[in-house]
């Protein structure tokens, strides 16, 4: 049975299964579904998906509901999250909450589950106010709508700063011949309030995974929020990441993107600006090889006079991989004095690594700054020379100009533990040997 | 120490060096002096084994084995060192980081372990005070953003660190004002002995004031065509080149 059909059938007897779902929940889930029986899954054919391909991907034959739930120690994974300091942690395991690796909390902020959002009345007001309310309502997005049921939910309330980074992460585990996740995250940071929010997906399984998460984020009249994602998972799971960010006025929302590795990873990553003042980072680090596959795929949209957006995506591929930049902006009519910033810039190791590159700028605003521009090069001869005449070889030359190159996207990462663990992660990758204690 | 022997050298088609002849001996400082477009840093980088650039003819003889095959960290390894006249500037990596990077290179290269953690910061600590280089550089990216005069006091730190047998120093005094043009001088000063040579490359004479030559070479149209001792570079400081030019010429 193809997936889509699959996927469609099974959908009947999921909506039965759990009765103490609101009819919020549940008509939204109808509406879902049937929205992705109209649009099924995106083509090469969808102009955003020229360069990805979905195919080989969905093929699999997945199970949707995993039976088995194996138990795995902090021990174990430990090697996974940013250990080093205090954290709150939403763990799952095959897409079911993991308690014995979790902290989660209630204390001025919530930090909690999705499921309990979903089911309890205190929850209810928050949930029908922002729940479903900037994620696309077609395709992977309205698949995810239609079967979610887990996920972190975190609201920081007005004036409060979550003073520990919260960490997402989902293992999988499952010894069936492939498994499908959806996760479902909700972000709502209030007025005046700040977290901060690692979110790692990592499949600790040779059979392939294939996870399709949304993420909705609301960041209020002067909130800040800094989001990290880190992707670096095994060549058999892939990821499609669905994420909404919706500002208000004078709000600074960043999200770091780490792509270093995973079969097939895309990333599609929305700013939608609703206010003066605001400011979207958009960074993002790729770095892959064999036969891994990336694409990231971003808007931001300005509506409102004096935003700013910076985008900077660097990527590095060897071997046979394969990198996607597509890159929208958009300046409304409104948005006057608007600052969008974008560069892509690539490294191709070798020939046979591929970069699709492609930024479009859409502006309908006549006094605003928007720059753009994409490389794709090779290293600079000068800095090899320089290099080796300090006794490094060609090899170890080309690793640490790599390294350089992708360096600074990490000067933005605001966690010093963090930005240490990516940085290690970073020249472990490109194969340097680089002394951090000093 | 270093014997070139009728070297010619061109990038693509176009022909720079054009026979040149030089040797320096352990313990030596010389000076290579020329008007611009002689050929002064092309001499430089092919000793240092720059790739752009093809040796057509003659041998680069190094403590008696040919390196004209050698790449240039191969070179490295032996202990030829060029100081550039543009640093290249390198963002993401610190000045720390690159210096233990290449130093670590040099022990591997001779078949020994890393430097111990404390051993190499006490070499950073000694040859950072000796340059006046204050701490904070050593944590910021390689040359990014360096005044002209922090980028050659940086050139002479890793040459500092690194001790080289043969030190190529490329127009070290441009960019530089008088008080970085002593200190980078007192060092290069402070790191010369009777194992090592120094070869300086210059288009005046200033630099010559503080590290004094032994030999002093002029450098015209890809060839030395005059070669006397540190007199012959106040006479150029008066004169100019255009003499060297009329010689030159008139010996065609």
């Amino acid at each position: 049975m193809e997936l889509k059909e699959k996927l469609l059938s099974s959908f009947i007897a999921f909506e039965n299964q759990d009765s103490s779902d609101s009819l919020f929940l549940n008509k939204l889930r109808g509406e879902a579904i049937k929205n992705f029986e109209t649009s099924g899954f995106p083509s090469k054919k969808d102009e955003a998906w020229k360069y990805t391909s979905l195919r080989s991907v969905l093929k699999q034959d997945y199970s949707l509901f995993p039976k088995s739930e194996h138990s795995i120690e902090y021990r174990d994974v430990q090697s996974f999250f940013v250990d080093d300091i205090d954290t709150y942690k939403i763990v799952f395991i095959d897409g079911k909450y993991a308690a014995h690796l979790s902290q989660t909390t209630h204390e001025g902020i919530d930090v909690c589950l999705m499921s309990a959002a979903l089911s309890q009345s205190k929850y209810q007001v928050v949930i029908e106010n922002y729940f479903n309310k900037i994620a696309a309502k077609h395709g992977l997005n309205a698949l995810n709508t239609a079967f979610c049921s887990e996920g972190a939910y975190i609201h920081i309330k007005k004036n409060k700063v979550s003073k520990r980074p919260i960490q997402i992460i989902h293992f999988s585990t499952v010894k069936e011949p492939a498994l499908l996740l959806q996760p479902r995250n909700l972000i709502v940071v209030d007025e005046n309030a700040q977290v901060q929010i690692l979110e790692r997906h990592q499949s600790l399984t040779k059979n392939p995974t294939l996870t399709n998460s949304v993420t909705e984020i609301f960041a209020a009249k002067r909130a800040q929020v800094d989001y990290y994602k880190i992707q670096d998972d095994k060549l058999e799971a892939s990821l499609i990441d669905n994420t909404f960010i919706d500002q208000n006025q004078e709000s600074h929302v960043a999200v770091h993107t780490f792509s270093f590795g995973g079969r097939l990873t895309r990333n599609n990553l929305n700013f939608h600006q609703n206010g003066v003042r605001i400011e979207s980072t958009l960074k993002g680090l790729t770095i892959i090889g064999q036969k891994q596959h990336v694409d990231h795929n971003t808007l931001v949209h300005h509506i409102a006079p004096n935003c700013e957006s910076h985008q900077d995506y660097k990527g590095v591929f060897s071997d046979n991989a394969v990198g996607v930049f597509n890159g929208k902006v958009v300046v409304e009519k409104e948005a006057q004095k608007t600052n969008a910033f974008q560069a892509n810039n690539n490294l191709l190791v070798n020939d046979k690594a591929t970069i699709n590159t492609k930024p479009q700028l859409e502006i309908f605003a006549d006094d605003v700054k928007c720059s753009h521009g994409c490389t794709i090069g090779q290293l600079d001869e000068n800095a090899m020379f320089y290099l080796q005449t300090r006794g490094i070889p060609e090899k170890e030359a080309k690793a640490l100009l790599m390294y350089a190159f992708a360096n600074n996207v990490l000067e933005s990462v605001k966690i010093p533990q963090l930005k240490k663990n990516i940085n290690k992660l970073v020249a472990k990758k490109l194969g340097v040997n680089i002394g951090f204690d000093l | 120490m270093l014997k070139i022997n009728n070297l010619h050298a061109r990038i693509g088609k176009k022909s720079i060096l054009n026979g040149i002849d030089l040797e320096i001996n352990p313990g030596e400082v010389h000076a290579i002096m020329g008007p611009n477009g002689s050929g002064k840093s092309t001499l430089a980088s092919v000793i240092a084994g720059k790739e752009e650039y093809e040796v057509r003819q003659g041998q680069i003889v190094f403590e008696s084995e040919d390196i004209a095959e050698l790449s240039a960290d191969e070179r490295a390894h032996k202990g030829i060192f060029l100081s550039f006249q543009y640093p290249v500037e390198i963002p993401g990596v610190t000045v720390t980081n690159f210096i233990k990077t290449a130093l670590n290179q040099m022990q591997k290269a001779k078949g020994e372990k890393d430097m111990p953690a404390n051993e190499m910061l006490k070499r950073i600590r000694e040859k950072s005070e000796m340059l006046e280089i204050d701490r904070k550089f050593l944590s910021r990216s390689l040359n990014e953003g360096f005044s002209g005069g922090e980028k050659k006091r940086n050139e002479i730190f890793q040459m500092a660190m690194l001790e080289p047998k043969l030190a190529i120093l490329d127009e070290t005094d441009s960019g530089l004002d008088i008080d970085a043009l002593r200190i980078v001088a007192n060092g290069v000063n402070k790191l010369k002995s009777k194992d090592n040579a120094t070869l300086v490359i210059t288009h005046y004479q200033r630099l010559l004031d503080y590290i004094v030559p032994d030999f002093v070479h002029v450098l015209y149209d890809g060839k030395i065509v005059k070669s006397g001792g540190k007199e012959l570079a106040f006479k150029l400081e008066e004169e100019g080149y255009d003499w060297i030019k009329k010689e030159a010429n008139q010996n065609v």
